[in-house]
């Protein structure tokens, strides 16, 4: 069983290298990749499996004992993220099949998305922050390079920004390992759980959580450090926006959730306050940035900012259902938000253009795009029954059992808002006639294409109107992650083994 | 020395922030560099530093006699330089191509994957 936990990391980067070696046809290298793909999906699936049946799985890597070696640690959360990459890794390998251009190919397109789902299922799976730091470097540089490749004037702007601002992350994030390592002299997060509450240096523990609250803050696009994002997400080619979009910040988020739960001491350091404020602030000028925008992808990457403050949300809230809330939150938005990405390639495919002043008629072109683009826009923006109104709906209940009344104005009206936008792009690029008459219609979607870009979009809709319609599973999930992380006790004795102090 | 090391690293900070607030990419990268090189020292001084006394174990003993320096941070320093060192030069090398493409080295002046909107109207894409 314990194999499986090896497996999310080993088997992307195996198909990594087998890309590199060989395969020189784009078309070749389409179906290995693909192929590896979905060995991560199975392994995935095995994976989570296997937490549920037999509890947190724990490899020592190289067989030195935990707090000495490296843990790799899967619980209900990391592997549930697992298995969502998976997902959103099959979906945009067989997107990018249908988009991604000949150059991109040459340049290492194929062998670079497997780079950087390795380091993603990494970080998800490693139970030490040093560790972690060396995953999110795998899955940054997969990205910069990913962000960066076959790209004209735009994309490397958006790559400059992105690469600078995510450096200055994880060097933040680098300090705050070494004053971590400083004061409790182990880097392994079971047993930082031990010994941090145990130093007696609340204070100090604070100054190091707020290190880490900015590192992966930035990574998460937290408000005040977002910037980034609307600035590059929206140049690469939309296979790469997708996986962006569905995976990256959503680590930054995890990471989040991560620190603190298990790692820091909450009743010490005092920082709920800070991180409600933070989140409802994300929340609110995520969308207000969404609202101002005329260009399809620059709102939804302004949708990401403001969807990652409602996680952060049920994270700051602190209760269970909170938290699993924040959790289901988590996982429905990465496959909502990866389709709208992938979505809106269609749209600039098939009517030319992602300026919403340029496209339109989608409506009596398309009207099959149109019905799909409907399923995870109404679930992004809550409407039941999709899978976005019982997230919503989590955490909304979750803030009036603890009477934070604000925030469930904040999250409310929020939700409307989204509406608002989703409304914008219905309208602009669907309803609308376009400016340009049919002379600007490319040609319909057929044959392999159609199948290559179509086929990942239905797979994701199904998946959101699936959780929407039976959120139990889910849910209970959810709520086994969030139960594992509020009270760590079998997680410290799953890695550190047994109950040693 | 671990004062002496606590100010380097204080210094070492300023003057990162100082050259990253510059709104020329080559200065931000510069600061950059100066940034990681103060957290791998921080790391060092965060690991306790202890002058000569390198961690050897004697023959025969499993254990050291006497205390020596903490071998770990130095691991992850190691580990640090590497993987910062191969991301600063593709960010070196991103920039040329960036400052190529977009024709300055102003960070403020680039703006063609944010047009403001005034230019973005005039501008048909």
């Amino acid at each position: 069983m314990k194999t499986w936990l090896i497996a999310p990391i080993a088997i992307p980067l195996a198909t990594a290298t087998l890309l590199v070696l060989g395969f020189s046809t784009p078309r070749r290298q389409h179906a290995v990749a693909f192929a590896g793909t979905l060995a991560l999906a199975v392994a995935a699936i095995a994976l989570l499996l296997g937490v549920e049946r037999e509890g947190i799985l724990v490899v020592q890597a190289g067989g030195w004992a935990a707090p000495f070696g490296i843990t790799l640690v899967a619980d209900h959360l990391g592997a549930a993220m697992v298995m969502v990459t998976a997902v959103i890794g099959l979906a945009t390998v067989v997107f990018a099949a249908g988009e991604v251009d000949e150059p991109r190919m040459r340049f290492g397109f194929a062998p670079l998305v497997q780079v950087l789902l390795a380091g993603v299922c990494g970080a998800f799976l490693t139970g030490d922050v040093f560790n972690l730091y060396v995953w999110f470097e795998v899955m940054l540089i997969a990205s910069f390079a990913l962000l960066a490749i076959g790209g004209g004037r735009e994309q490397l702007d958006g790559a400059l920004k992105y690469v600078a601002l995510n450096l200055i992350s994880t060097l933040l994030f680098l300090s705050g390992a070494g004053l971590l390592y400083g004061m409790a002299g182990s880097l392994n997060m079971a047993d930082l759980h031990q010994r941090l509450p145990a130093l007696g240096q609340p204070g100090l523990i604070a100054a190091v959580a707020v290190l880490f609250l900015l590192a992966f803050g930035i990574k998460a696009a937290l408000f005040p450090v977002f910037s980034w994002l609307p600035a590059s997400y929206h140049t690469p080619p939309v296979a790469v926006s997708a996986l962006f979009a569905g995976l990256l910040t959503k680590v930054g988020v995890y990471a989040l959730i991560r620190f603190f739960t298990i790692i820091f001491p909450r009743e010490q350091i005092g920082l709920d306050g800070v991180l409600v404020v933070v989140a409802a602030l994300t929340m609110v000028t995520g969308v207000l940035g969404a609202a101002a925008q005329s260009e399809f992808r620059r709102i939804l990457g302004f949708h990401i900012v403001s969807q990652v403050g409602y996680m952060v949300m049920g994270l700051a809230l602190g209760s269970p259902l909170a938290l699993a809330g924040a959790i289901f939150y988590t996982l429905h938005h990465i496959i909502v938000k990866a389709n709208l990405f992938l979505l809106s390639g269609i749209s600039k495919r098939l009517s030319g253009s992602f300026e919403l002043a340029r496209s339109g008629g989608l409506y009596t072109r398309a009207p099959f795009v149109a019905v799909l683009f409907l399923i995870p826009a109404f679930s992004l923006a809550g409407f039941p029954p999709l899978s976005g109104f019982w997230a919503k709906l989590l955490l909304v209940q979750a803030a009036l059992e603890l009477a934070q009344w604000w925030v469930v104005a904040a999250l409310v009206v929020v939700g409307l808002l989204t509406v608002y936008s989703m409304t914008k792009i219905w309208a602009e690029a669907f309803w609308k006639a376009h400016p340009d008459g049919d002379a600007a219609w490319r040609e319909p979607l057929a044959g392999r294409e159609r199948v290559l870009l179509l086929g990942p979009v239905i797979a994701l809709a199904l998946i959101t109107v699936w959780i929407g319609l039976w959120p139990a599973p889910l849910f209970e999930l959810a709520r086994a992650a969030a139960a594992e992380l509020l009270d760590p006790t079998a997680y410290v004795a799953a890695v550190l083994g047994g109950g040693t102090p | 020395m671990e004062a002496l090391l606590a100010l380097l690293i204080g210094a070492l900070v300023a003057a990162s922030v100082y050259l990253m607030l510059s709104r020329h990419v080559v200065r931000f990268l510069f600061g950059l560099v100066l940034f990681s090189n103060a957290v791998n020292v921080l790391l060092l001084t965060a690991g306790r530093v202890r002058w000569g006394a390198p961690p050897l174990v004697p023959e025969g003993l499993e254990v050291p006699l006497e205390a020596v320096a903490n071998p770990l941070p130095q691991a992850l320093i190691l580990t640090a330089i590497v993987i910062g060192f191969g991301l600063l030069a593709f960010a070196l090398v991103l920039s040329v191509r960036g400052v190529d493409a977009l024709g300055t080295a102003d960070l403020d002046a680039m703006r063609a994957a944010e047009p403001r909107a005034d230019a973005a109207a005039k501008e048909p894409r």
